[in-house]
């Protein structure tokens, strides 16, 4: 396993293999066992205020959860199913309309079976957070044979 | 486009939708719960929210499961629309912490979320979401969530 992952194959993963983040145009940005940095540009269909065009925090969540799960691979560096137990999310003020929202995400410490994780979402930088995040999750959630590894390219 | 609503004409279509019980123009002015193509559903007195199935919410193929963002976002999405609903509205609540607990790996397939408010307060209103699938009594994600209210 290099040491560096090819984010290039990592963005085609996404693309191809997780719908949900293909749909919504998620993009990879730092892959690292220290930490991942992955974005979705503003879209104004995922507003949750018609008033003032403010982002749904539900699609917070699901940058934050897609980028924590990305974070464990990072550690392991392979993939590996993995199930989200619980993901608190604090909204400490609102995301900027027509802003990239972006999030960064840690392993900060994974056990046999369980993985927890912590992050943030921030536009300019992480010392000035939208959402804080706090997460663990079961490796090999399920009985799916292991999916091909990242070196390999072609994801999930 | 959307942002051309004032906040004046967002809170006529709340009370419009609370008069009326339609709350489908109500659901297509918010773009997120536009895309998430959310319903609505009176059982009795309860209110349940409905996230229809589509590809596109898919997080998992292989199982294949729902995306567990998407599944965070209809439970917060549920909670809002009872609060919505059910308190006096001036303007949108607004979400300051969610807790989301994943029970069971939820299938790509219609789901259903009712919320109830464990502690409504003067500014803050505690709730409690749960979703599931086909068995009610076997749900695929619960959630705790604080709204500031006012």
């Amino acid at each position: 396993m290099p040491e560096a992952f090819d984010l290039d194959q990592i963005q085609a993963m996404i693309d191809k293999g997780i719908p949900h983040c293909a749909e919504i145009g998620m993009k990879v940005h730092e892959m690292s066992p220290d930490g991942v940095v992955f974005s979705l540009p503003y879209q104004e269909r995922f507003a949750g205020n018609p008033v003032n065009g403010v982002l749904h925090g539900g699609i917070i969540t699901t940058l934050i959860d897609s980028a924590a799960g990305m974070c464990i691979f990072a550690k392991l560096k392979e993939y590996m199913p993995v199930a989200t137990l619980d993901l608190r999310i604090d909204y400490l003020k609102p995301a900027t309309p027509d802003e990239e929202l972006f999030a960064f995400l840690t392993c900060y410490r994974m056990t046999r079976k369980i993985a927890f994780v912590r992050g943030v979402a921030y536009h300019e930088t992480r010392d000035d957070p939208i959402a804080n995040a706090v997460g663990t999750f079961m490796l090999q959630s399920s009985p799916t044979p292991k999916v091909r590894q990242f070196e390999k390219g072609k994801g999930a | 486009m959307s942002r051309i609503l004032t906040a004046d004409e967002f809170v006529a279509s709340i009370e419009q939708a609370k008069a009326t019980g339609d709350w489908r123009h109500m659901f297509s002015i918010i773009p997120y719960f536009d895309f998430l193509g959310l319903r609505l559903e009176m059982k009795g007195s309860h209110m349940i929210c409905i996230l229809p199935e589509d590809k596109k919410f898919i997080g998992n193929p292989t199982l294949p499961a729902l995306h567990g963002g998407v599944v965070g976002a209809f439970l917060e999405s549920t909670a809002l629309v009872h609060l919505l609903k059910t308190q006096e509205v001036t303007r949108l609540p607004k979400i300051i912490n969610i807790t989301v607990e994943y029970l069971r790996s939820a299938k790509p397939v219609e789901t259903y979320a009712e919320a109830v408010i464990t502690k409504p307060g003067r500014r803050i209103a505690n709730m409690r979401i749960e979703a599931w699938q086909t068995d009610r009594k076997k749900p695929v994600a619960a959630a705790h969530a604080n709204f500031l209210v006012s």
